[in-house]
């Protein structure tokens, strides 16, 4: 899986399956392979080094994610070694096609591209779609949701209130 | 005044500080980042009294993005001056004439109209400034630029979104709004005012030179003015100090909320 996320970070494919077993605790249903936070994983000399990016700077999530992936590499038995890097800075477009799907899935809009996000967050064109009835005709509520990653947006057909996941890049 | 005042007039509870070039660096990075400290504490104060539960949460979301800000800038920082500080005590032990802040970010929230104002007179300056910033040649800087530039976007287009929104809107709204801006104007000029730090990291290719940035800097707020059918004010008087550590009335009590906890429990933790 995450073919994606092999071509923008450097990590051991023995490493995958026990990066793909913490998930992002705001959105449990994604993985933080399927975010793109992982940027790199290796096993040196009995270690496993990882360096994680922030969404966003104050994203409070972080220091729950580097306690989690700990806890799955010492379960599995290994050392681990977590930095923080905030270069190359961390864009949307690092989540999955996995990771769409499960938001979508989740009732997170999944973010469009960044000429359309910007249209969608000014009100300017109806094109985020609901993820409950799949319409888009929906509204923007409001530009800032319930964490700093999200607006807030409400279907006008079946009056669905939802979040949007914002175009970062 | 004398900016020295950072150096050497108090005994610093954080310890001994930095000289030379390191020091100019570390007096830097706090420049950058008290701004966005007590920026984002003011915006805290409106968590849970926001005027609507939208506009509580976009100001707070704000708060936290400067906040996020702040300790990477603060963690730099700390590192830079090797003498036990953390981005903890940095924020929470200095005393007041050792905040560095403009006084633009210290004024008070005193209707939904000055909140806006201050935020868009700060935030067509943080945009045009971390612009500049991520090609600094100092590589953490310039990754913090990179990182905070992509939010601090989305702080610009919410604070130019209401601009217009209250100044194009009723005729309450126009007024208050056009007062703030009013108000709020003398402290602009401040904005670009170099300390002796700034100089030298602006000559070393490190800071940015916001002199450069200033005739762009008004006309960019000039013109989302005139789109929200308010006037540009004519003021030509200015207000500064901030930068040397000489803060308005305001300040003590950002302080005093800011630090009661570690004053109170010294050196308490989660």
């Amino acid at each position: 899986m995450n073919k994606q996320m092999i071509e923008h970070a450097d990590i051991d494919t023995e490493l995958i399956p026990i990066l793909d077993k913490v998930s992002d605790p705001e959105i449990p249903v994604l993985t933080i392979l399927d975010m793109g936070v992982v940027r790199y994983a290796k096993l040196v000399d009995d270690v496993v080094l990882i360096k994680i990016t922030p969404t966003y700077s104050g994203c409070p999530a972080m220091d729950v994610i580097a306690d989690d992936i700990t806890t799955a590499f010492k379960k599995a038995g290994y050392k681990v070694n977590i930095d923080l890097v905030l270069t190359p800075a961390w864009t949307t477009d690092w989540i999955s096609e996995e990771g769409r799907d499960a938001l979508e899935k989740y009732g997170i809009a999944p973010p469009l591209e960044a000429e359309a996000d910007k249209d969608a967050l000014l009100g300017n064109k109806k094109i985020v779609k609901c993820t409950n009835c799949g319409s888009q005709n929906t509204n923007l509520v409001s530009q800032f949701g319930s964490t700093a990653c999200k607006a807030l947006f409400q279907c006008e057909d079946c009056q669905e209130p939802f979040d949007y996941f914002k175009c970062l890049k | 005044m004398k900016e020295e005042i950072i150096n050497s007039a108090f005994s610093s509870p954080l310890g001994k500080m930095p000289k030379g070039q390191k020091g100019l660096l570390y007096n830097y990075i706090l420049g950058i980042a008290d701004n966005s400290l007590i920026l984002g504490q003011r915006l805290g104060e409106l968590c849970g009294h926001g005027p609507s539960l939208e506009t509580d949460i976009a100001l707070t979301n704000i708060s936290l993005d400067l906040f996020g800000q702040v300790r990477s800038y603060y963690q730099y920082a700390a590192k830079i001056a090797n003498n036990g500080s953390n981005e903890d005590t940095i924020a929470m032990m200095r005393p007041e004439r050792e905040y560095v802040n403009v006084l633009l970010v210290e004024q008070p929230n005193t209707d939904f109209g000055y909140v806006i104002a201050r935020q868009f007179l700060f935030d067509v300056y943080h945009f045009m400034f971390l612009t500049e910033l991520q090609s600094s040649k100092d590589e953490t800087l310039a990754a913090i630029a990179k990182k905070s530039i992509k939010e601090v976007s989305y702080h610009l287009r919410f604070s130019s979104d209401w601009i217009k929104r209250l100044g194009d809107g009723t005729q309450e709204s126009h007024k208050r709004i056009q007062n703030a801006i009013n108000d709020l104007w003398t402290y602009t000029d401040e904005l670009f005012h170099q300390t002796d730090a700034e100089k030298k990291m602006i000559a070393g290719n490190i800071g940015v030179d916001t002199l450069k940035l200033k005739e762009t800097y008004y006309h960019n707020v000039s013109e989302i003015l005139n789109q929200a059918t308010l006037d540009v004010p004519e003021l030509k008087y200015f207000q500064k100090g901030g930068k040397q550590g000489i803060h308005s009335e305001h300040m003590g009590y950002i302080l005093a909320e800011l630090q009661y906890m570690q004053r109170t429990y010294p050196n308490m933790s989660w």
